[in-house]
């Protein structure tokens, strides 16, 4: 049972990474994409977090008699990643509505037989 | 417990994704996309990173579905059914997650004391920061003092993506003057409850934006915050009012006067005779200007992200508000 604590965050991490990996390559819908690569990002992110828990630590916040703190990198590192993937996805929105502009659809295999219209 | 809501709170977030992947409605996945920030924010707290899990909250389940919620009323919202096999994919994606597992099976177990990565700069940051730069949180003392460097760099990359949106879509004003009156004019208590709601929202993230120093927070999630209240302001009252309240030129000019000012209190400092963002020399007394340049640099953070989200989500609505003509 014990092992199964020690790697299940890892395994769920594993799982999600290839969730959004699977729905990355297989989808047509460059949206559905979209929110493939936003779950692969989520996934590191739970990844980074479930490696700075410390068990029987607290939040990273100081407090008088508590001598057991989570780490607080990654939780920067983080911070930051996540409001920096909203930008970056924004970018790649607005790309896609920008080739539905131009070529009319956001399914993959419908625009990639037609020619340069941009 | 702590174990155990882990457990719980994960395989809810596993189904989530599994369900994402069946899903051919695109509404649907985007709101499912929502609940699953949401569980992932709450495995965040569980796992004691409060500002991590406040950021995940508004920005994740906010801002990211609102934007794509806008994309989707452009380009319709469901996919169309695939023809080719799904065998490949599958046996990548199988491949691949059999060699993490195993390399899984390499990390050190999840949350003993001892593991490497709590060995090398950590101790530091949770031992010397409270004397260092004075703050109870070591987040924010970490985020905005020990890692400034960093962190006017994702500043500089926001404000790069909001260039890019900007340069993709552009924020069409006067076509938009001229659209039928947008937003939700007729519903009467979106409207009055939008108006309760707003300032609250508005008072929430100057508090989220100041307190950062002591509790979760900072100028991530303030700007975040406060780009929302907005945002229900241009869905409820419609996007016109919106810009007559904060115009998209002026927001503009905002974005940039948040990295502006982060990078000046570097340069000050070095006027000062320290180095880029050395905050010991901005007052006499070093933990003071810890403190001084901390408060101004999440300021600054705080104003560009604000402007940042604001600016993207304009660049979205009057585009589906031009498509709606």
């Amino acid at each position: 049972m014990n092992f199964i604590f020690d790697y299940y965050n890892y395994w769920v991490v594993v799982f999600l990474m290839m969730a959004g990996f699977y729905i990355v390559i297989s989808a047509n819908n460059l949206v559905k994409k979209i929110v493939g690569l936003n779950i692969f990002q989520t996934s590191v992110f739970i990844l980074y977090i479930s490696m700075g828990k410390v068990s029987g630590g607290t939040a990273p916040i100081l407090v008088e008699g508590v001598t057991q703190y989570s780490n607080p990198l990654p939780h920067v590192l983080i911070l930051t990643a996540i409001v920096v993937g909203v930008a970056t996805t924004a970018v790649g929105l607005s790309l896609i509505v920008r080739i539905k502009r131009a070529y009319g659809t956001v399914e993959e295999n419908e625009f990639e037989n037609t020619d340069d219209a941009i | 417990m702590t174990e155990l809501i882990d457990l719980v709170l994960l395989a809810m977030l596993a189904l989530t994704a599994l369900k994402i992947i069946f899903l051919k409605d695109l509404f649907a996945v985007v709101m499912l996309f929502g609940i699953y920030s949401f569980l992932s924010a709450l495995i965040f707290i569980n796992l004691d990173a409060v500002d991590v899990a406040f950021t995940e909250a508004s920005v994740g389940a906010g801002i990211s579905s609102v934007l794509m919620l806008g994309t989707l009323a452009l380009t319709g919202r469901t996919e169309k059914e695939n023809k080719r096999s799904s065998l490949l994919p599958l046996l990548v994606v199988t491949v691949t997650g059999a060699a993490l597992i195993y390399g899984t099976l390499d990390m050190p177990p999840f949350g003993a004391a001892n593991n490497p990565v709590h060995e090398h700069v950590a101790p530091r940051y949770i031992e010397e920061s409270p004397k260092e730069v004075g703050l109870p949180n070591m987040v924010t003392s970490v985020l905005a003092s020990y890692r400034g460097f960093d962190t006017l760099g994702e500043t500089v990359v926001v404000f790069a993506a909001a260039i890019g949106v900007l340069a993709l879509l552009g924020v069409r004003r006067e076509k938009t003057d001229n659209v039928r009156q947008s937003g939700f004019t007729d519903h009467y208590v979106l409207r009055i409850i939008a108006k309760l709601v707003i300032p609250l929202i508005i008072l929430f993230a100057l508090y989220v934006q100041f307190h950062g120093d002591f509790g979760p927070g900072g100028g991530f999630q303030a700007g975040v915050i406060a780009a929302a209240a907005f945002i229900l302001y241009a869905l409820v009252y419609g996007l016109p009012s919106a810009f007559r309240v904060v115009g998209p030129k002026f927001l503009q000019g905002l974005a940039s006067f948040g990295v502006l000012l982060y990078a000046s209190v570097g340069l000050y400092s070095m006027f000062k005779g320290g180095q880029f963002l050395d905050y010991n020399k901005l007052a006499v007394d070093p933990l003071a200007g810890q403190h001084y340049g901390i408060i101004i640099i999440e300021l600054g953070v705080g104003i560009t992200v604000f402007a940042v989200m604001l600016s993207i989500y304009y660049a979205f609505a009057s585009q589906t508000e031009r498509g709606n003509t």
